[in-house]
């Protein structure tokens, strides 16, 4: 156990070297040029002179070597300093702790709107008797795919809060300000989940143990809750290990319709102006999320299901 | 292409702008009238909705109008300009003398006026500013170029600065008017650049900073103990407003529809297809061009075809400016004029150079040996009559407007190629030099953006060489007489669009919408909402 932790240690740093590093190679490949894009305000560059442009682009050290800003700047990324925002001058590190409560308040919020919703829709559908209804249930998740994340939240907006006045429709402050931008980012998720879950009752449902089960006389609440919930919330539990990616994705869109200032809309604006220091921070938590993520996964699996176990853990041993 | 997809945020404006439009016909939401509410009086809280993070609010290195917004009420500068008139005003100085050659400005001070923790503002404060936005460099965007040349600030006495420059820069009192070069205390100086940003600021305006969240909001408040107001201001002593919030919401339709259901009291940043549905809701639009030079195709006269003067001057005289406004913007907007917007100083109406005429179009691509081809557009010896546009997305209807010019051009023969590119291919090509004509704007009130724009000595992107404009642009930096100065900026204007080094289509506004409880915000030269004088009912 040992052992593996130590290779899944290293595996973690190299990832988040890599990270850094092609993050770097991808930002210094793209065309533009921050110094200018900075000067210009992001507009046209014809009333900015050389003058300003190659005084930002030498404050900044944008004039170096590359080798030698890569160098620099990962050196002291060791330490922890992800240098400044080209933009405002603040630390990274103090603009990423600013924005990621924010992101992960909506994110967290999203995934329980999403397994609420989408188990809810997938449990009443097999539940009901009423084969019409149970249709209408099933055709839902397809829609809820298919809508683009930005439409429904601003039909939301439209009704929930310009209309009927219920919710603000912009900020990240209280309990109030969370429901509409949560509630859009959950939709696609909650739809995948009633699919996969539904699905996965359907099979269990026929399996002969249900059989078992009624013929012993437990009633049909138990059967679905106690039985067939139990085995069939494996595949939609693993969805939603993948689902926190798309949650983070969506919190682009979600986070700028919304007005709230989280890592999501951070980012865009970085990448639009090129803000090397932002968006390599932006990389590495991104990479850190990551690597933690797939380990927390990775450890618990075998606890989930004992017919998984250790696969992995033997191997590292015996290497 | 990377850039030729439409940003999310343009498709999701449309979309909006449909179920506003939908849910308008249903709501009617009657502003009552305010009555008796019509006198100024002093007391709450302004929340005002902002496009953009405005990422520095230090008056020095604020880049945008969104971080001017919040500046502007941070400190009072030396001068204030008349908005309607150009005229440079007495504000923390009552008065100042120019040098012949315009080297030399000395301002002589109010002596009542200090800064928020009470210290007084004196000549020392001038010098210490002024050095200070020198120090900032190229972090202080503006400040770089309204200060070039900069020897040194003269405490000639408590009260009289002197300021001198190595070479004439006539420009630089109009500068002294702007946010930029407006005046910190000590306490902020003091502090690391890098560190002003997000405050705290200690200014000598009628607001102080509460506090700045990047990406959220600025939140200021009154000060009571303010004294000033700038020679235009509408009344002096304390601001009526208790607060302001500006809060950033980058979404066009979701700030109108905020303002619509009260969520704010007004808004930035009004996108042309909501200014209508806002009309019929009862808000207050106000809006002015932005000083500077109009949103334009600047030519790149290095290439054999934008290089020849017949096809600039056809581009001028083919463009329909009247319909480009009427179809695509709003009423707020107006067709160019002139090299200069009309709310800069020293413009000068040449609307007549620019008279919509596709006859004369034709006469002149003609004339110079562009013949139709068989599919309509014009050739000469073998070559196509191709123009490669570059544009950004960085104004909503951009690329609508294009496709009406590139209409409208093709109607006399002259193809044209749009390329929409990201800020940051655009400007890269700007640079390489790999298009025909690139489309864009810039703001400054101060006629001397000509300069920036078209003198061969600086960036000169559109490959100029042309020295009797080069004089006369020369010759407007050093004039210190402001009727010798704006003579020799009406001739550089007209040169410019003889010449069709730029082809001038409209003027870039800023619309603003304002909640029927809100009064007395006044634009100031650029355009930039002023709240000094603001209130609400």
């Amino acid at each position: 156990m040992r052992n593996y932790l130590l290779r899944r240690l290293f595996q973690a740093v190299f990832v988040l070297w890599a990270a850094y590093t092609v993050s770097f190679g991808v930002l210094y490949l793209l065309p533009g040029d921050p110094a200018t894009i900075m000067a210009a305000g992001g507009g046209d560059a014809s009333t900015v002179t050389r003058e300003q442009t190659d005084a930002l682009r030498h404050q900044y050290g944008l004039d170096q070597p590359l080798a030698q800003q890569y160098g620099t700047r990962l050196l002291h990324a060791l330490h922890g300093d992800l240098g400044r925002s080209v933009q405002s001058g603040t630390p990274v590190t103090r603009l990423i702790a600013q924005a990621l409560p924010t992101t992960l308040q909506l994110a967290a919020a999203a995934l329980l709107v999403a397994v609420v919703l989408g188990g809810a829709l997938a449990l009443l559908a097999s539940w009901t008797r009423s084969g019409p209804l149970r249709r209408l249930l099933l055709s839902l998740p397809a829609a809820g795919v298919s809508a683009p994340t930005f439409w429904v939240g601003l039909v939301l907006v439209q009704l929930l809060s310009f209309r009927w006045r219920v919710f603000p429709a912009f900020g990240d402050e209280g309990f109030d300000s969370l429901v509409l931008p949560s509630v859009t980012l959950a939709l696609p998720g909650a739809a995948l989940i009633a699919q996969v879950l539904a699905r996965s009752l359907r099979t269990a449902l026929a399996e002969p143990y249900i059989q078992t089960a009624l013929a012993k006389g437990a009633g049909r609440a138990r059967v679905l809750f106690g039985h067939a919930l139990r085995n069939a919330s494996i595949p939609a539990l693993t969805l939603v290990g993948v689902m926190t990616g798309n949650v983070l994705a969506g919190a682009v869109v979600v986070e700028t319709v919304f007005a709230r200032a989280g890592i999501g809309r951070e980012t865009a604006a970085a990448v639009t102006v090129q803000d090397i220091p932002v968006v390599q921070g932006v990389v590495v938590l991104g990479a850190v999320a990551f690597v933690l993520t797939t380990l927390a996964v990775d450890l618990i699996h075998p606890l989930l299901d004992p017919r998984i176990t250790t696969t992995t853990d033997r191997t590292a041993v015996a290497a | 292409m990377p850039g030729s997809r439409p940003p999310a945020a343009v498709l999701a404006s449309a979309v909006v702008l449909s179920v506003t439009l939908a849910a308008c016909s249903s709501t009617s939401s009657s502003s009552s009238p305010s009555g008796a509410d019509t006198k100024p009086h002093a007391g709450g809280h302004l929340t005002f909705a902002l496009g953009s993070d405005p990422l520095c609010v230090d008056p020095h290195q604020a880049a945008t109008n969104d971080a001017v917004y919040a500046a502007r009420g941070l400190v009072d500068s030396l001068t204030d300009q008349n908005p309607a008139t150009g005229k440079i005003v007495p504000w923390l100085a009552s008065s100042w003398e120019v040098s012949p050659n315009a080297t030399a400005f000395t301002f002589h001070l109010r002596d009542d006026a200090t800064f928020s923790d009470g210290t007084p503002v004196d000549a020392r404060s001038v010098k210490e500013n002024l050095d200070a936005v020198v120090q900032l460099g190229a972090k202080s965007i503006f400040g770089s170029g309204y200060l070039s040349g900069y020897k040194g600030t003269e405490v000639v006495d408590a009260h009289t600065a002197k300021v001198t420059f190595d070479h004439p820069n006539a420009q630089f009192l109009q500068a002294t008017s702007t946010t930029t070069l407006g005046l910190l205390a000590d306490a902020s100086l003091r502090r690391p650049a890098d560190s002003l940003c997000t405050g705290p600021l200690i200014g000598s305006g009628p607001f102080v900073l509460d506090g700045y969240t990047p990406g959220k909001s600025v939140e200021l408040s009154r000060r009571a103990n303010y004294k000033g107001g700038s020679g235009q201001a509408g009344h002096t002593g304390p601001a009526y407003l208790e607060r302001i919030s500006f809060k950033v919401v980058p979404e066009s339709g979701v700030r109108t529809g905020s303002l619509e259901s009260g969520q704010v009291d007004a808004i930035a940043g009004v996108a042309p297809q909501d200014e209508a549905g806002l009309r019929s809701q009862g808000e207050k639009l106000l809006s002015r061009p932005n000083p500077g030079v109009p949103v334009a195709l600047s030519a790149n006269t290095s290439r054999p075809q934008a290089g020849d003067i017949a096809v600039r001057r056809a581009l001028e005289v083919a463009v329909d400016r009247k319909e480009v406004v009427d179809t695509i913007l709003s009423g707020s907007y107006r067709p160019a004029t002139s090299s200069l917007s009309s709310t800069t100083d020293d413009y000068r109406d040449n609307a007549a150079l620019l008279a919509h005429d596709p006859a004369a179009a034709e006469r002149i691509l003609d004339a110079a040996g562009w013949k139709p081809g068989p599919d309509g557009i014009r050739a000469k010896n073998g070559a196509k009559l191709d123009l490669k546009i570059i544009l950004a997305p960085n104004f909503g209807p951009n690329q609508s407007v294009l496709e009406l010019v590139q209409q409208q051009l093709k109607k006399v023969g002259i193809g044209v190629t749009l390329r929409v590119l990201t800020i940051a291919d655009y400007q890269q090509a700007q640079k390489s030099g790999d298009y025909d004509l690139a489309w864009g704007n810039g703001t400054r009130a101060d006629p001397d953006i000509l300069r920036t724009a078209f003198s061969s000595k600086l960036l000169n992107l559109s490959h100029i060489h042309d020295t009797r404009l080069e004089d006369l642009l020369d010759r407007q930096a050093s004039a210190a007489d402001p009727a010798q100065r704006a003579a020799y900026v009406a001739d550089a204007q007209r040169r410019v669009l003889e010449q069709a080094y730029q082809i001038p289509v409209f003027e870039m506004t800023s619309v603003y919408a304002l909640g029927s409880r809100v009064h007395g915000i006044t634009l100031g030269s650029s355009s930039q909402a002023q709240f000094y004088d603001a209130w609400l009912s």
